[in-house]
Order: structure tokens, then C-alpha cells, then sequence
């Protein structure tokens, strides 16, 4: 059922000064897992071009890595570069909150 | 201890004492408990135990899940409690996470579940092999993470989850207003329900704990206190004493030769309890020491619980009426365990009673005095019937010393568990013929055809000393009629003369007082006799001196006429 192509890495940016190492955790292939891959591809793509790395983490895989990272909730974006760690949760299907979420877009307060 | 009920239901020894016995075999195997209550109640300790005792007697390994406390801290707190929750990771036979959710670090972007958890615990759980798993407070999901209605359906998948697993766990959650947890999730763990609650009584804090709900399962339903201290967790399930408990035919001497004669089967009854109540200064301890040296060169183990002298103390004042407790003490048959009754609640004094008698095993011991303890009398009652129960159901003799007060026949203490009692000896002072003397008689003692007589005893360096039958000032208490009638006509006719003497006094008082009085009437007349006496002479003379003034004048005036 896991599917080894998952775990990936997507290395599309040069590791110069403002680049984004993204790590998103998942636990197989659910919906919600390859809803959060592609939301994320396409959200990087369109604001962080040529700037950011992905990490996918397959959980079902290799689950001691849970731990390290604070797991709770699955999907789970963690921005590890730059500091400070940043956390996005869910399948990434709300473009505005995953900025917000990665503070490339600065937070704008509703009422 | 207790029965063990029939029951499909398997179960897991928690190794807390009292909670098994109360929950007839420990928490359901392979499904979650709910423990609840409120901020420092002992949760964390009571779960933390759990494992402890799963990992260190049970060999089941466990998973500690702290959604509250970080391991480092976790690790110094039950430290406390002897724990050395180091060493058991080191062995594989614990794990320790801290999952820790910051809702102001995290974003919700789309749709989550709350898979992650699920990973990490499973990678736990398979790591070790864990059989336990303790959840710990897994509400702090709900401040960290927004959606609670998504929270709410994990968390019973997370429970259906643990039951698949076969983990016996433990959930952990504050109580709440109205319900038992503040988040209501005794919806979702509702096989075992336990309520830890923590009360302060007239400043005395009282830890208690109640299964609310065993499902597929009797369980005792009364609240039982239960404490925390360096030897770790322990319940007292009192009221599961029953009144089954065998008794024995067998007697066992008081120490004191005489009392075993009075007593006439040679002694108490193995098992029995014995109440001392006497006034000060009576020699209650000394009765109470003196079984306890005749026990310990039996053989037999002794427990004393000293609750105004400390163990020191008592062993010099024994030693001074020829009791020896040191070597015993030294041989380690006799043990005290010394506190101020107003360390704890009766309840706490009780459980820790309890468990210095499950862990020294005792044939006998002694509570010296049970009047040390002050509170409400039906609170003392309780105690002191679940003492008595718990010694009946060990076969333990035990004697109970109480101080009387003066005036007052029984004292509260005394009051309340005189029932209970199966032999009660009253020590006494009594004051007759210019003396103070120590008496005692047997009040009650069930199952013996005991003396009905009143003894003095003394206490000398040779131990107590009980002397020949005694006669009192009411009348003859030994039973033998010659001396009686001898007695109360003594004493009447003593009485009848004082009686004489006292109205010959009296009579004579009188009369010295009415002489008095007839000497000083007498006076007051004389004095007004001489009074007046001198007035009429007074006016006798006054009387001629007029009248011969009034002859000059008539001749004075005759001579103008002239």
C-alpha cells in the first residue's frame, strides 16, 4: 500500500540565503496526503520559485521520525529553514493560510 | 484479601495496593480507563504508578504519553516517589514522549486527522513491546487544536484504536463543571471510570478516590482515601472488611499473670480486640507494653503505633517497670511507628496503618492511645471500626489504649468503638482509707467467663503486681458476704458517730452564740439605764435651780412694790 515514490525529495532551488526547506510529513497515500503534496507543489511554485526544497515523510514508512518533529496531526508542514520553525496543518487546501502558515505573507487580521 | 469475583472480565493488576482489591482484580485488560480530577489530585502520580509497578512486577511494558508535564520534569516528580524512570527506559521497559501542541505555532490549512498521534504511540507501543500505555492529560489537544468536533471523532478512534491494540491505558482528564471531564470525554472511555478527589477537612487535606463506573464488573462503590507519600500510592479499601473473618479459639497471655487468671481462658483470644481505657497516670501503656513483651518472647511480631510518646521514650519507661522492649526492639520483632495524630486525617492515619500492617505482618499490635485522635465522632467511629476490621481479618490481636477523662464515664473515643471491643479493661483510681490506689476490672469480655472483681495493681520494678481482693467504700468487691456486711457496718457506724459528733458541735456552737448575744443585750441595758439616770438627775437639778431663781426674782420685784 506505501508507495516508495512518495517519500521524495524535490530539490528545485539553489541553497542560497532565503531559501525554504520545507519538510511535509504524511502516512501513506490518502487523499488528504496527495491533496497536501500537490497543494504544496503548486503553492511553492507559484510564490517561492527557484527558492525552496521539499521534504516528504512518509510516517507509515518511518514512523521514529514522528517524535522529532512534534507530530500530532497529519498532514503536517514544518518550515525548518529560515528559522523560526514554522508549522502548517491539514491538506493545504487553503492557498491564503499556507502563506500565512510560512510567513510569506504577512497575516492579515479579519473581523 | 478479597474474594476474587467470578468474572469473563480479565483484568490487569495496577500493583496499586487497595485499588485491585477494590476493583476485585485492577482495570480492565486491553481497554482504556478514565481517570479524572481536578489540578493536583495525583493524576500523573496514580498513572505514572501504573506503569511503574506493570514494567517493574507485572513485566509489561509501558508508554508514557504527557501532553503536559516535559520528561525531564515528569522524571524529577516521581522521583520523589522512588521511581527511577531513567534506568527503566534504559531497560526497554518505558518510554516516555511529550507531545507538546502550541496552538499559536501551528496553522490550520484544509483538512487533518490526527494521524500523527496515532503514529507515534504505535512506534511506542511496538518499540518496547508495551502492554500499558497512560495517556496523559490528552485534553490539552482541545486548547491546542481548533476543531474540536474533528478532535472529538479521533479521540474515539483513538480509543477504538488502544482497544485493537490490547494496551490496558489510562486516560487522564480534568475534571469538569457539571460533568467529569471538562471536554466531556467520558463519552468516549467508558469502561472504567475513577475519580480522584483531593478535600481539606479542618485543615486536613484528605485524598480520595471513588470508581464511579466498572462496566462488566462489581467494584466498591464508597469513596476510599488514598495517599501519596515516598513509598508511593496506596488505597484503603476499608469498607471491603467484611465480618467474615475466621476467629480463634486460641488464648494468648497478657503478660501480666494475674489479668490471665481474671480473664479465665489464660489470656486474650488470638485476634481479638482489647480495649484499655483508664484515667492518667494509670498504667494503660504499661498493660499495652506488657502484651506486646509476652508476644515478642513467643515469637510473634509486634506492631506499636505511639501516637503521644515517642518510641525512645516509651522503651526508658517500660524498662523502669521491669519491661524490657530494647532487645526486642533490637531483634527486630518489636516495631513503633510513631506519629502526631494531628499529622493527618483519620483516614490517612488509617491507610498508613494499614500498610505498616500489611508490610510487617504483625500478630499483634497495639494503638496507644486512640484518644490522641480529635475530630468528629463519627469520623473516629469509622476509622477505628475499619482498624478493628482490618485487624480481625489478619488475626491480629490488637489492644487499644484510652484515656479517660475525669468526671466523664466514657470518653468519646471509648464511646465509639466500646462495641467493637471484644474485651474492655477498665483502669481506675480510687480514692479510700487515706490512700490512692490503682484498680481495674474487667468491663466486658466476650466469649470467657472472666472475674467480676475489682483488683488493685501496682506498678513496681518487677512489673505489675496485682494485690489481694479489694474492699471499696461502696460496699465489698470480692464477692465474699462476711466481708461486705463487716464493711458497710464499719462504715455505717463510723458514719453514725461522725453524724453525733457533728450535731454535738453544732449545739454547742448555738449556745455559745446565744450566751453572747444575752451578754450583749445586757450591756445595752446597763448603758441605757446609766443614760438615762444621769438625763433625770440632770433634769432634777436643772428643775431646783428654777425654782429658786424664781423666789429672788419674786423678791426683787416684792422689794419694787414696796
Amino acid at each position: 500500500m506505501t508507495n516508495k515514490n512518495l517519500e521524495s525529495s524535490i530539490d528545485v532551488g539553489s541553497p542560497e540565503s532565503g531559501a525554504y526547506n520545507l519538510r511535509l510529513y504524511v502516512a501513506g497515500q490518502t487523499p488528504k496526503s496527495l491533496a497536501a503534496i500537490a497543494n504544496l507543489k503548486a503553492i511553492c511554485e507559484d510564490h517561492l520559485s527557484g527558492r525552496y526544497s521539499i521534504e516528504v515523510i512518509d510516517l507509515t514508512i518511518t514512523p521514529q521520525l514522528a517524535a522529532g518533529d512534534q507530530i500530532v496531526a497529519l498532514p503536517t508542514l514544518v518550515r525548518t529553514l529560515p528559522p523560526p520553525l514554522k508549522r502548517v496543518i491539514g491538506d493545504l487546501s487553503n492557498t491564503e493560510r499556507v502563506l500565512v502558515g510560512l510567513d510569506i505573507r504577512p497575516r492579515v487580521v479579519t473581523l | 484479601m478479597v474474594e476474587q469475583v467470578n468474572s469473563q472480565l480479565p483484568k490487569t493488576l495496577t500493583g496499586i495496593k487497595g485499588l485491585d482489591d477494590l476493583t476485585f482484580g485492577g482495570l480492565p485488560t486491553g481497554r482504556p480507563s478514565l481517570l479524572c480530577g481536578a489540578a493536583g489530585c495525583g493524576k500523573t502520580l496514580f498513572s505514572m504508578t501504573f506503569l511503574v509497578n506493570g514494567a517493574i512486577s507485572y513485566n509489561e511494558p509501558g508508554v508514557f504519553l504527557s501532553f503536559e508535564e516535559r520528561p525531564k520534569d515528569l522524571e524529577d516528580n516521581v522521583a520523589s516517589l522512588g521511581f527511577r524512570v531513567a534506568d527503566l527506559i534504559q531497560e526497554k521497559k518505558l518510554v516516555l514522549d511529550h507531545v507538546h501542541i502550541e496552538r499559536s505555532e501551528i496553522e490550520e490549512s484544509g483538512e487533518y486527522d490526527l494521524e500523527g498521534l496515532f503514529v507515534r504511540l504505535g512506534f511506542a507501543i511496538d518499540s518496547i513491546g508495551a502492554k500499558r500505555v497512560v495517556l496523559d492529560t490528552i485534553e490539552a489537544l482541545f486548547s491546542g487544536l481548533t476543531d474540536s468536533a474533528l478532535l472529538r471523532a479521533e479521540l474515539r478512534r483513538l480509543f477504538g484504536w488502544l482497544k485493537d491494540k490490547g494496551v490496558t491505558a489510562i486516560i487522564t482528564a480534568e475534571r469538569g463543571e457539571g460533568q467529569l471531564t471538562r471536554f466531556g470525554i467520558e463519552e468516549y472511555v467508558s469502561d472504567c471510570v475513577i475519580l480522584l478527589d483531593n478535600r481539606v477537612e479542618d485543615q486536613i487535606t484528605t485524598r480520595r478516590l471513588r470508581v464511579v463506573k466498572y462496566r462488566g464488573s462489581a467494584h466498591g462503590t464508597n469513596e476510599y482515601p488514598f495517599l501519596i507519600d515516598d513509598e508511593g500510592v496506596s488505597v484503603l479499601p476499608i469498607t471491603s472488611a467484611g465480618l467474615k473473618h475466621k476467629i480463634s479459639r486460641e488464648a494468648v497471655s497478657t503478660g501480666v499473670a494475674d489479668l490471665d487468671a481474671m480473664l479465665g481462658i489464660n489470656g486474650y483470644f488470638r485476634g481479638s480486640s482489647i480495649l484499655i481505657s483508664g484515667l492518667a497516670g494509670t498504667g494503660k501503656s504499661t498493660f499495652g507494653a506488657a502484651f506486646v513483651e509476652a508476644a515478642c518472647k513467643r515469637g510473634e511480631r509486634c506492631l506499636y503505633f505511639a501516637f503521644e510518646e515517642s518510641p525512645d521514650q516509651i522503651v526508658r519507661n517500660m524498662s523502669s517497670v521491669g519491661i524490657d522492649l530494647k532487645d526486642h526492639l533490637d531483634a527486630g520483632l518489636l516495631r513503633f511507628e510513631a506519629a502526631r495524630p494531628s499529622l493527618y486525617g483519620f483516614e490517612m492515619h488509617l491507610a498508613r496503618m494499614n500498610r505498616d500492617i500489611e508490610r510487617f505482618d504483625p500478630q499483634v499490635i497495639v494503638v496507644d492511645p486512640i484518644s490522641a485522635f480529635r475530630g468528629p465522632s463519627l469520623e473516629i467511629h469509622a476509622t477505628l471500626v475499619r482498624l478493628a476490621d482490618i485487624c480481625k481479618a489478619r488475626g491480629i490481636t490488637a489492644v487499644f489504649t484510652s484515656l479517660s477523662s475525669v468526671g466523664d464515664q466514657m470518653s468519646e473515643s471509648e464511646r465509639s468503638v466500646s462495641s467493637l471491643m471484644d474485651t474492655w479493661i477498665s483502669l481506675a483510681d480510687m480514692e479510700a482509707n487515706g490512700e490512692r490506689n490503682r484498680v481495674l476490672y474487667i468491663l466486658k469480655s466476650r466469649g470467657m467467663n472472666h472475674s467480676k472483681q475489682l483488683r488493685e495493681y501496682r506498678l513496681s520494678k518487677a512489673g505489675i503486681h496485682f494485690m489481694e481482693a479489694y474492699v471499696g467504700p461502696d460496699g465489698v468487691l470480692t464477692g465474699t458476704a462476711r466481708l461486705a456486711q463487716e464493711a458497710k457496718e464499719r462504715e455505717s457506724g463510723m458514719a453514725r458517730q461522725q453524724n453525733t459528733e457533728k450535731l454535738r458541735r453544732e449545739l454547742t456552737r448555738k449556745r455559745e452564740a446565744a450566751k453572747r448575744r444575752i451578754a450583749e443585750l445586757q450591756a445595752d441595758l446597763a448603758r441605757e439605764e446609766d443614760e438615762v439616770e444621769t438625763i433625770i438627775s440632770q433634769e432634777e437639778a436643772r428643775e431646783a435651780m428654777l425654782g429658786s431663781n424664781r423666789s429672788e426674782m419674786a423678791v426683787a420685784r416684792g422689794h419694787h412694790h414696796d
